[in-house]
């Protein structure tokens, strides 16, 4: 006669394994939020394991489908190549001309700042990863790219495309990491809407579309309004761009909070080259002085003609100040020529006078250092274009 | 009488498998798993690792071997993933487990059985997927999209029936 175990054998197998795996659930999960918790030492051992099991064929497939897009590329694909780089030469040259001046109202609006004592953190190093597989979970959103601890990266660094924020690594390996995307419900950064400056926490969802809580409802707020990462996360540095409002409606889980959906600016479902940024840096890096010769005597003369402009009607030292004594009626100066800006106490080359006319500048020219004129007690007139008299 | 006429029927139709063929077939399943969605995006609709625990659970016919195989193939997929360890294995450990004791009562070789048993099980295997998600786990803002469920049933079934007349020639008759 059988026994009990020996007929029910097959249901109480079940009911071990069953068992086992939920007690293994029960010792990973952590309220309240146990998916952003990282691993314990036996499990990130087994997700180790996996990894090294199925990353390289994943990397092996990923390098040579690039190997043989590369060869059509490369190789066969080279039609209209040289108008196409023509194009882009010279696209290049204005973007330059463009950058020198975007990098001088970033040095000022840096100035300023660290007059406020606020500071923030720019990109200064990335590393560049092809993605080469993914979790293969239609809940669980994260990629594989194909560099890892010995390339540089570490836990919890921003992951970015040049159209906008990524994710960030999770779980990083000696060659290959994982990445979290901003649309897995476990994910979350600072973000800030471009327009109104309102501050907000992007989370994922399980739906993959990644949305802003902890809003209150605000007409201010439109679809089509642009989110960049605030910084607050000390994860994304400030101002990448995160995407667009997509839709705006309450929130029924968390009244009296929206729930607003963005629209991500990368393409999180066509990923395929990611930057991981490895490092920030409080001030921006001086453009170097081979990349700026005409652009940079161009940006010099901006610069001091916005000096000369902002500091219009001041008197010169030397000359003396007329004092209205009581009851007599002021007497109107009339200045003679343009305005005039004071000597500065530490001229530097910005300040007037310190470049030269815009009439003897010559683009491409060589850069040419113009020293600061001394301070000076007698008064320095600006620069008046020279007339030509009719013959 | 009965029991005779079941080992009988077992011992024509259970089917066994060389054990380096069916590591290697699970090997492929998951690195396909988590290699193609790179590739196709709306991959995720198509399970592989659970259409091969249902084929060597019905093959096998051993509710026994159906169990840890669906336990250790579910593992196995939630390695990669953000997920805790088990939430796979658990399903698909229920799955192997049904499907084994559901190839001893019926004929596992017809076509049509094989695609009915795919869209079933894969149906299961959500509802189990959502009932850990949502009251073992309580994943929060986790719902159900029980259209998007049908419709992954549906490719799963698709697909399973071809894959299984591809995987029976590795099969080593007993």
């Amino acid at each position: 006669m059988e026994s009990f175990f020996q007929r029910y054998r097959n249901g109480l197998v079940l009911i071990a394994v069953l068992l086992v795996q939920t007690i293994a659930l029960a010792t990973q999960v952590r309220r309240p939020d146990y998916a952003g918790r990282a691993d314990g030492h036996h499990i990130r051992l087994l997700r180790l394991w996996m990894n090294a099991i199925l990353s390289p064929p994943e990397k092996l497939l990923t390098n040579t489908g690039h190997g043989l897009r590369n060869a059509w590329h490369g190789y066969i694909d080279l039609r209209h190549t040289r108008q196409q780089n023509l194009e882009l030469k010279s696209e290049l040259a204005q973007l330059h001309l463009r950058e020198a001046a975007i990098a001088e109202d970033a040095r000022q609006d840096q100035r300023l700042r660290s007059l406020l004592e606020f500071r923030q953190q720019y990109v200064s190093k990335t590393v560049a990863a092809q993605v080469i597989g993914s979790s293969g979970s239609d809940l669980s959103r994260v990629l594989n790219i194909d560099k890892g601890s010995r390339d540089g990266l570490r836990p919890d660094m921003a992951v970015i495309t040049p159209d906008g924020i990524v994710g960030k690594t999770r779980n990083v390996f000696p060659t290959t990491s994982e990445v979290l995307l901003i649309n897995d419900s476990s994910a979350g950064a600072g973000v800030i809407l471009e327009n109104t400056r309102l501050r907000g926490i992007l989370r994922g969802s399980t739906n993959g579309v990644p949305q802003i809580v902890n809003l209150l409802p605000d007409n201010r707020i439109h679809p089509g309004d642009k989110v960049v990462t605030s910084g607050g996360d000390r994860i994304f540095p400030r101002g990448l761009a995160v995407g667009t409002v997509k839709t705006i409606a309450p929130d029924p889980d968390h009244q009296p909070y929206t729930a607003i959906t963005i629209k991500a600016a990368a393409d999180l479902e066509r990923l395929e080259e990611v930057l991981v940024i490895t490092e920030t840096a409080a001030d921006l890096k001086a453009i170097p002085a081979s990349e700026l010769t005409a652009e940079e005597a161009i940006a010099t003369k901006r610069a001091s003609e916005i000096v000369a402009e902002h500091l219009p009607g001041l008197h010169d030292p030397g000359e003396a100040v007329p004092v209205t004594k009581p009851g007599e009626k002021p007497v109107p100066v009339t200045p003679e020529g343009p305005a005039k800006a004071a000597p500065a106490l530490h001229p530097d080359r910005y300040s007037p006078g310190a470049a030269a006319p815009a009439a003897d500048l010559t683009p491409g020219a060589p850069h040419s250092t113009t020293s600061a004129p001394p301070p000076t007690s007698t008064p320095h007139h600006a620069a008046t274009p020279k007339k030509e008299t009719p013959e | 009488m009965a029991r005779r006429g079941l080992s009988t029927r077992r011992a024509l139709e259970q089917h066994t498998f060389p054990p380096v063929v069916t590591a290697l077939i699970v090997l492929i399943a998951l690195f396909l798993g988590v290699y193609l969605p790179h590739l196709f995006p709306r991959y995720d609709f198509l399970d592989l690792p659970l259409i091969i625990v249902i084929f060597f659970s019905v093959s096998q016919r051993s509710p026994m071997a159906g169990t840890f195989l669906g336990m250790i193939v579910g593992l196995a997929q939630d390695l990669p993933t953000n997920q805790p360890i088990g939430i796979n294995g658990i399903a698909k450990s229920i799955v192997g487990y049904a499907a084994a004791s559901i190839g001893l009562q019926i004929d596992v070789d017809n076509p049509l059985n094989r695609t009915l048993l795919s869209f079933a099980f894969s149906l299961l295997q959500s509802a189990i997927l959502f009932g850990v998600r949502h009251w073992m786990l309580g994943m929060p803002g986790y719902r159900g999209l029980w259209l998007h469920e049908l419709i992954k049933a549906g490719v799963n079934a698709v697909v399973a029936t071809p894959l299984f007349l591809l995987l029976d020639r590795t099969r080593s008759d007993s």
